[in-house]
């Protein structure tokens, strides 16, 4: 570590984090955070460009140069309002942003050496300012617009596109709805990432600054069921959002897919984050604790997965993944923070079968093996099964994560809204409206799986656009 | 108040209760063989029940459950007056209901005559004319034989032991009904797992569309997870979302017995844990 203040391209200060050892056996954080003397030495690295292409980098367009300034002047309240003025959950983003694609991607610093550690100080303003006393915290508040009765949104769905309208339209004053399907608001950052990766503590402050600023969230309220859009405009509301996620899991399609021990990622993942089944028998959700736990995917979700199955205690945790590891869609970091805990990597390897033994259970998977060939349409290299090269994998516990189909409740409860040739609802580019006027979608609904920040970017690009209506 | 628990009812002492829940949002909705998912409290996991009624303008719905856990029995616990943490719904897709010739017979056994009552009423507000047959192992263990009969111009019971109706299971009085001969459009069975698969042999020979709601494991309900897949004509379903009901012919009931069992040491964990606590409460 350094305390180097100069301005040379001097590393970046690391971040604390839990042993790996340790780690893989409980739920906490596994990054702790930067101390104020850590923020500071990392904030003083920002070279503080004329022309910063870090903010072109962030999806909601945060100021960074104009946040880390502030930082570097001791003024943690006037740096934590510059980021919320663009973003309204900054404890979550700096946690699970993938930064290097994106902020920290564009840093000039990162040309020659280590990019700042965007994400890290956005985290620490965030955690930092929400521990200060109420009375800090209060002169620190946004002054909100006086609430206007005239117009209220609702948005359908409480993740994080949703969120990101519900916090940017209410600071103008306007009141908004969230009607939110499961127990809990905050949709993937609730059901989804861990609670080693996103403390839910986190995800419960954001929430509840966005109730101190007048949002309403409803939960149990399912979209297209309990409540439709056309029933959210007779009931007055201007405007409605969608932001109902991705949702439904792709599954496979493979003999044995149905044995008892294979789960979909969102199912094992659903019971331990929002059933919070790995405080079972407290909390009363219970899900299947593997020995030899496999996991199908190369993505953050699979990542995600493999580690909860460690933290809740198995011997061994594959990541079986059907290209190799340069192709992996999962963020570098989680990679490395997975292998260090001791998840093994099976690479250039797919499941064709899912065997049986007792009661249905299953005991074992046949794989095969896969080479790389020519690039696809995502430019990563594709692969292809290797003829007759089949093998065996024990295991009594299979998490399939390779991705979600859209969810069909509220499309099928609205005819009119027109969807795109994959599926996911259509939307103009430029202000995320639908085939229906007035109502907005953002997020995975529109894109397929994607991250917590594209989402963001789209639910404020709806937002700017619901507001120049609303209130001209 | 929303979520509060109007009226109790206890249909089978110690083993099964009902309840009409304050659910104005629901009720507006709710059509027959919808459900709805509750959490008795905070520490709750998600619970699927079947609507055994509604009342849209008194804004009320009709929930009942057999005691088969720590869940069900700390729901069991509640009073009038009480208000259940969560509630959601109305979930699933509703019971497909036609106007049709043919007689619509419906089976229910045990708890399941609570969730096929409501579809019975479908029916028969649609105009069809509806034959109940209601079974359980004895005359106390029947349910609901009052509000079919409100309704159905036919209630057929079959007990166990012979203590009320016919002796022998449901499937002896479907058999002995679809033999009289009049047309059957249809057959729809809700109750336990095997007595809707003995239901679905039965009525194959004779090819009439059989309609099941399976009650398979649930974690969202709304279609995120997958827990309650199970295997309908050869392809994978969801009966949260594709479901509840499907033809019987083609339900893959070996596999949803499995499946439903899949956690039948962490439920015995729970509720034996649930028990001692609440006998030192005493």
């Amino acid at each position: 570590m350094t305390n180097n203040p100069g301005k040379t391209a001097v590393g970046r200060v690391p971040m604390p984090e839990q042993p790996a050892a340790r780690r893989a056996r409980n739920f906490e954080e596994v990054t702790l955070g930067y101390t104020g003397e850590q923020a500071l030495t990392e904030a003083a690295r920002c070279l503080q460009c004329k022309r910063p292409l870090c903010q072109k980098g962030c999806p909601v367009e945060i100021d960074i140069k104009g946040f880390i300034a502030e930082l570097v002047n001791g003024d943690l309240a006037a740096a934590h309002r510059v980021i919320r003025e663009t973003n309204s959950l900054p404890a979550v983003c700096g946690r699970v942003c993938p930064q290097e694609s994106q902020c920290e991607g564009s840093c000039i610093l990162g040309k020659k050496g280590e990019p700042v550690a965007i994400g890290r100080l956005e985290r620490y303003v965030a955690d930092t300012f929400a521990a200060q006393d109420g009375c800090e915290r209060l002169t620190g508040a946004q002054e909100c617009a006086l609430e206007r009765d005239d117009c209220k949104v609702a948005c359908i769905g409480g993740g994080p596109s949703s969120l990101t309208v519900a916090g940017y339209l209410s600071t103008l004053g306007v009141k908004v709805t969230v009607f939110e399907a499961l127990h809990e608001p905050g949709g993937v950052l609730v059901y989804g990432i861990p609670e080693f990766r996103l403390p839910k503590d986190i995800v419960r402050r954001e929430l509840e600054a966005m109730v101190e600023q007048n949002v309403e969230f409803r939960n149990n309220w399912v979209g297209g069921r309990t409540i439709t859009v056309q029933d959210l405009f007779d009931e007055g509301y201007k405007a409605v959002f969608i932001g109902v996620g991705a949702g439904l899991p792709r599954l496979m399609n493979l003999p044995g897919e149905n044995l008892v021990g294979v789960y979909s990622a969102n199912e094992y993942l659903t019971r331990v984050n929002l059933g919070r089944a790995y405080r079972f028998p407290d909390h009363d959700t219970p899900v299947t604790k593997g020995r030899n736990v496999t996991v199908i995917g190369g993505g953050n979700v699979a990542m995600d997965a493999a580690r909860t199955a460690l933290r809740l205690g198995a011997e061994s945790v594959r990541i079986v993944y059907r290209r190799s590891e340069e192709q992996m869609p999962a963020r570098q970091e989680e990679v490395h923070h997975a292998r260090e805990e001791g998840i093994l990597f099976e690479c250039l390897a797919n499941p064709v079968r899912y065997n049986e033994g007792e009661n249905y259970r299953l005991t074992s998977l046949t794989l095969q093996r896969q080479c790389l060939c020519e690039p696809d349409a995502s430019g990563r290299l594709a692969c292809r099964p290797v003829e007759d090269d089949f093998y065996e994998l024990e295991t009594d516990l299979c998490i399939i994560a390779v991705g979600t189909r859209p969810n069909p409740l509220l499309l099928d409860a609205t005819p009119d809204l027109a969807l795109n040739k994959w599926g996911y609802v259509a939307v103009d580019e430029e202000t995320g409206e639908t085939s229906i006027p007035n109502v907005f979608a953002g997020g995975d609904i529109v894109t397929g799986a994607a991250t917590v920040i594209s989402a963001m970017g789209a639910g404020r690009r709806a937002a700017k656009e619901i507001a120049a209506r609303l209130l001209g | 108040m929303s979520n509060t628990i109007l009226q109790k009812k206890i249909l089978i002492p110690g083993q099964t209760a009902m309840f009409v829940v304050d659910a104005p949002h629901i009720a507006a909705k709710a059509r027959p063989g919808n459900f709805i998912i509750l959490r008795v409290n905070e520490f709750g996991e998600r619970v699927p029940l079947t609507i055994a009624d509604r009342d849209p303008e008194a804004g009320t719905i009709t929930l009942v459950f057999l005691v088969i856990g720590k869940s069900t029995a700390q729901l069991y616990e509640l009073e009038e007056g009480d208000r259940l943490h969560d509630l959601c719904g109305p979930l699933g897709k509703p019971t497909h209901i036609e106007k049709t010739d043919g007689v619509v017979i419906c089976v229910g056994g045990g708890t399941g005559i609570a969730a096929m009552h409501h579809i019975a009423k479908g029916h028969h507000e649609a105009g069809n004319h509806v034959a109940a047959v209601v079974g359980a192992r004895n005359q106390d263990l029947l349910l609901f034989c009052d509000e079919l009969a409100d309704f159905c111009p036919e209630l057929i019971v079959a007990t166990n032991d012979g203590s009320r109706g016919m002796q022998g299971f449901v499937t002896d009085a479907l058999r002995e009904r679809i033999e009289s001969g009049d047309e059957v459009a249809e057959v729809v069975a809700v109750g336990p797992v095997p007595m809707m698969e003995a239901v679905a042999n039965l009525t194959r020979p004779y090819g009439i569309k059989t309609t099941v709601s399976l009650n398979s494991i649930m974690v969202d309900g709304i279609g995120m997870c997958g827990a309650c897949r199970c295997t309908v004509n050869g392809r994978n379903q969801f009966a949260c979302v594709d479901g509840p009901e499907f033809d019987g012919h083609t339900v893959d009931f070996t596999e949803l017995r499995h499946r439903l069992g899949q956690f039948r040491s962490e439920e015995e964990l729970s509720y034996d844990r649930f028990k001692e606590c609440s006998c030192h409460d005493k």
